[in-house]
């Protein structure tokens, strides 16, 4: 079931980075789908009627989902952070150059400039 | 015409999974871990034969946190992590250069207010406070380096917002530096210790204590402080570059 959600929500954002104009919102979608990956690396390493891979006075034995798969998304989650952060800043000096981050005005601001 | 090629490429990609890769996978929730790596990494036992672990038993196995997760993040894959951080850090740097070649300063004014200005200031010490505990605990409970030392940059986040004065120096970055480098040395002391970089040179103690796992809470510590520094200056910068 977790599944078809991440596989829908990665639809979601594929649809926003090609249908949409504005590359703020074609940053968002990239994000998007990095989420619906994450989901799904973690529902592959989910176990029936398992706990959190953490040994504490309540599991204090082994009784636990995969842990390896959400290691990768700790490690996949971080990285996307720095992407966001990074593709906004460029995003900032795109406005800058162009006075929008529209695709269409950006062409049309260039076309001047030549 | 972009969003009729946009719905064709989804549904493309849509019927890809349903006929290609939802066959192939396992059922949600009915995974035999029992074939898969983790299950050593679970009973800590990669090396040896398996053995079972019980919370506040066991003692001097071949790792010791509590939490699986930081044990693969920190302990079985470290040099992995080394690399994630190097990422961040990449980013981080990437944003300082980028908004120190803007052609003008920008510098996104918001308004104070007495209340949020008393509050924030009140509230600080807390949010740094609950920082400081999720990447000391981060080998015992869910948390770690990397949750910490967000919440200590939110909490940065919430001074710049009510507080129009408030600067985030350039000890940020020493603090950043000083500890990506200590995780470098830790890694190299282990190396000039046992061979192999990145081990865990430090007795393992009792699983579930405070002081135990080796040098996963000291690198969970220096991981807490790089993030925070670095999510706070990539904040600052965002704000006024």
């Amino acid at each position: 079931m977790v599944y078809y959600v991440a596989f829908i929500i990665i639809g979601i954002g594929l649809y926003g980075i090609v249908s949409q104009k504005n590359l703020f919102k074609q940053l968002i979608s990239l994000s998007l789908i990095d989420t619906g990956v994450n989901m799904f690396i973690v529902a592959l390493g989910y176990v029936d009627n398992m706990e959190a891979p953490i040994y504490s006075t309540i599991t204090p034995t082994a009784n636990f989902v995969d842990p390896l798969p959400q290691a990768l998304v700790l490690t996949a989650i971080v990285i996307g952070v720095g992407i966001l952060a990074l593709g906004a800043m460029l995003l900032i000096h795109l406005n800058e150059d162009y006075g929008s981050v529209e695709l269409d005005e950006i062409r049309a601001a260039k076309e001047v400039i030549e | 015409m972009r969003r009729i090629w946009a719905i064709l490429i989804v549904i493309a990609f849509l019927y890809f999974f349903f006929k290609d890769v939802l066959p192939a996978l396992p059922e949600f929730g009915k995974v035999d871990l029992f074939t898969r790596v983790s299950f050593d990494i679970i009973s800590k036992s990669t090396k040896g034969k398996y053995e079972p672990i019980e919370f506040k038993k066991s003692s001097n196995r071949e790792e010791g946190s509590a939490n699986v997760v930081t044990s693969i993040v920190v302990n079985y894959r470290s040099f992995d992590t080394l690399g994630e951080v190097t990422v961040l850090f990449t980013a981080a740097i990437g944003v300082g250069i980028l908004s120190s070649a803007l052609r003008k300063r920008r510098f996104i004014e918001l308004e104070e207010h007495f209340v949020l200005k008393i509050t924030s200031g009140v509230i600080l010490p807390l949010v740094l406070l609950f920082g400081t505990y999720i990447f000391i605990h981060g080998h015992l409970t869910p948390g770690g380096g990397f949750p910490g030392g967000t919440v200590i940059a939110l909490g940065i986040l919430f001074m710049l917002i009510s507080n129009s004065q408030f600067r985030v120096t350039d000890a940020s970055k020493h603090v950043e530096q000083i500890s990506g480098v200590g995780y470098v040395i830790l890694g190299l002391i282990g190396m000039a210790l046992s061979g192999i970089f990145l081990t865990n040179f430090l007795p393992t103690g009792v699983i579930g204590d405070l002081f135990s796992a080796g040098v996963v809470p000291i690198v969970y510590v220096l991981i807490g402080f790089k993030v925070g520094a670095e999510l706070s200056s990539i904040v600052f910068e965002m704000k006024e570059g």
